[in-house]
């Protein structure tokens, strides 16, 4: 819940900054690399900057997470009214980057090339996340917090330092998402954030919350969801269908799909 | 700095003071307050639009759903992002049976409130189980539902929204007009009043000890016997009335009602007046109302960058008082674990 403002913050600015960057060439694949890296390092910062700013001092001074909710809020609105401001409230084109092109078709469905490297992309970011948080020692260190500040503490882990790269980690994911939905969509908007913020939220309540392949699992039954249910009642519905389904799902399975064990939740 | 606690010096006040002297406190501060319409000419002023207006909406009326949510939020512990839905279901009850029927504002009232409280009822049982992210997650969704059905279904003419709400008849001396909303600030004022007092009355007895209870240890509570669920549930159907008869005289006011103005960020607006201004007291609560409801239009010179000023002011206040402008007393807090809910 802490990282929703962050979130839906960086995603905003970084849509933006994205379309900035002057485009392609024949050294295609070699600004495509640039514009990922440029948007993720951007949104890393935010992250650690709104980290520092609005949570940082709470923390230290262990207050409710209530306060700690509108702090976040609070800077969510100052980033994506930064961005209103420079933008003009006006929707940003990005020139196209990758052509459209169809590679080939199965049973009718269209793969694009720029769709296809983006589903490889949310692959690939998966198992990084994955394996990071499993397997090194600072994802160690990230899910012992998120077991127990105190203990975690006790053991020796810095906790600063984790949260920060945990702000760090979800900055840069966060960015890449923007990077590939601009190359993709071709523009962005200053509040554009806010409801992929919403879904992400969603989506990680459904596949369960701290839970990485849950999210990840979670992220697509939303997406299917949403498209199927566009088409069976119509686009009006679409949001009604999930958060139906959100509230069936949390009434029969509390902890979410692939969720812990505890209903209670953490900070 | 640090020891003053601007709480506990009204709460001393208060305390010394003897009964004719309460009855002098709250009649001198009541009346103060209903004459406040009349300082339009002072710095109170605001900028663009028009002073006795924005006493009503937002002022008053976010006052009166703070103290709505407060319920929810403040004295039973349940983070309730979907706030906004009690709000719209009571505006629509007004728009439709006000354009349909010949009932006036006053019929409409209990109708409107009975829709909220049912729709509160209807939510609570299923979702009252969750807890935390989970329940904050649903009730958000929730909003969200209510405002989709309001953009999509017939009867209440999708986005074009429900023109020509009538206003209230007059009641007496107190005139409702579209260029003079004194009556309507009056009106919301004594149903802010009814609601303190509700508030007051209800905490020191059974449902407002549970409720305490609940905030402090949910677990703790059911094994002390308190049944949890149905408190939580009278918790959220209250706080729904409340929202319920706020979006009823919103709608008779502003004559208009669509779907764009019960969005994710009323609930979220509202949420930030009770924190803001002091989760769980109802004097803090009704400052963080006034403040959050009355800044954007004072600051509206600014006018470009006045959202911003609002979040920047937000994120400085929670970082310096955590607990909000007016906190609730001392042996009020709950005994926080570290990292479990508080």
């Amino acid at each position: 819940m802490g990282t929703f403002g962050a979130i839906v913050a960086s995603r905003d600015l970084f849509k933006y900054t994205q379309t900035s960057d002057p485009v392609t060439g024949p050294k295609l694949a070699l600004v495509l690399f640039v514009q990922l890296f440029a948007s993720m390092a951007f949104a890393g910062l935010v992250a650690v900057l709104v980290e520092f700013v609005a949570y940082r001092r709470l923390r230290a001074r262990g207050t409710n997470r209530l306060a700690t909710l509108i702090s976040a809020i609070g800077m969510s609105m100052v980033l994506s009214e930064v961005m209103r401001l420079l933008t003009a409230s006006r929707p940003v084109g990005s020139p196209r980057i990758l052509e459209k092109v169809i590679l080939t078709e199965i049973w009718g469905a269209q793969i694009r090339l720029d769709t296809l490297i983006t589903i490889l992309a949310a692959g690939a970011i998966f198992i990084i996340l994955e394996r990071f948080v499993k397997l090194s020692r600072m994802g160690k260190a990230i899910r012992a917090v998120s077991m127990n500040e105190d203990a975690a503490k006790l053991m020796g882990i810095n906790l600063n330092r984790v949260i920060t790269v945990t702000f760090l980690v979800g900055g840069l994911a966060t960015g890449a998402a923007a990077f590939f939905y601009v190359t993709v969509y071709e523009y962005t908007k200053f509040n554009i954030g806010f409801t992929m913020g919403l879904a992400a939220f969603t989506a990680a309540v459904l596949g369960g919350i701290g839970n990485i392949r849950g999210a990840f699992f979670g992220g697509v039954a939303l997406g299917l969801a949403e498209v199927y249910a566009a088409a069976i009642l119509g686009t009006q519905w679409k949001s009604v269908t999930i958060f139906v389904i959100l509230v069936l799902v949390l009434l029969f399975k509390p902890s979410g799909l692939f969720g812990e064990a505890v209903t209670q939740t953490r900070a | 700095m640090k020891n003053f606690n601007l709480r506990d010096f009204g709460a001393g006040i208060w305390e010394r003071a003897n009964r004719p002297q309460r009855v002098a406190i709250a009649i001198t501060s009541i009346a103060l307050i209903s004459l406040l319409p009349f300082a339009g000419g002072s710095f109170l002023a605001t900028p663009i639009a028009a002073y006795d207006a924005v006493l009503v909406y937002p002022v008053a009326i976010f006052v009166l759903m703070s103290l709505g949510l407060n319920i929810v939020v403040g004295k039973s512990g349940m983070l309730d992002l979907g706030y906004v839905a009690f709000f719209a279901i009571g505006a629509y009850t007004m728009g439709f049976l006000g354009i349909h029927t010949s009932l006036n504002t006053w019929e409409i009232m209990p109708i409107g409130i009975g829709l909220a409280m049912l729709a509160g009822v209807l939510l609570g049982i299923p979702t009252l189980r969750l807890r935390g992210d989970y329940l904050a997650i649903v009730t958000l969704g929730f909003g969200e539902i209510i405002r989709i059905v309001a953009l999509n279904v017939s009867w209440t003419n999708g986005p074009n929204g429900i023109s020509g709400v009538p206003m209230p008849p007059d009641l007496g001396p107190i005139k409702f007009r579209l260029e003079d909303q004194k009556g309507f600030y009056w009106i919301v004022l004594v149903m802010i009043l009814l609601t303190i007092w509700m508030i007051r009355r209800l905490s020191v007895r059974r449902p407002g000890r549970a409720w305490e209870a609940i905030r402090q240890d949910e677990d703790a509570a059911e094994l002390m016997g308190v049944p949890t669920l149905k408190y939580k549930i009278w918790s959220f159907t209250l706080g729904a009335a409340v929202g319920g008869a706020a979006g009823v005289l919103y709608a008779s006011k502003n004559l208009f009602i669509a779907p764009e103005m019960f969005t994710l960020n009323v609930s979220i607006l509202i949420l930030a007046c009770v924190v803001f201004g002091g989760i769980g007291n109802i004097w803090g609560v009704i400052i963080g109302g006034v403040v959050l409801g009355y800044l954007p239009d004072r600051i509206r010179f600014i006018s470009d960058a006045r959202l911003l000023v609002f979040g920047l002011v937000l994120v400085v206040v929670m970082n310096f008082r955590p607990d909000g402008l007016l906190p609730r007393k001392k042996r009020e807090k709950a005994i926080v674990k570290k990292g479990v809910d508080a």
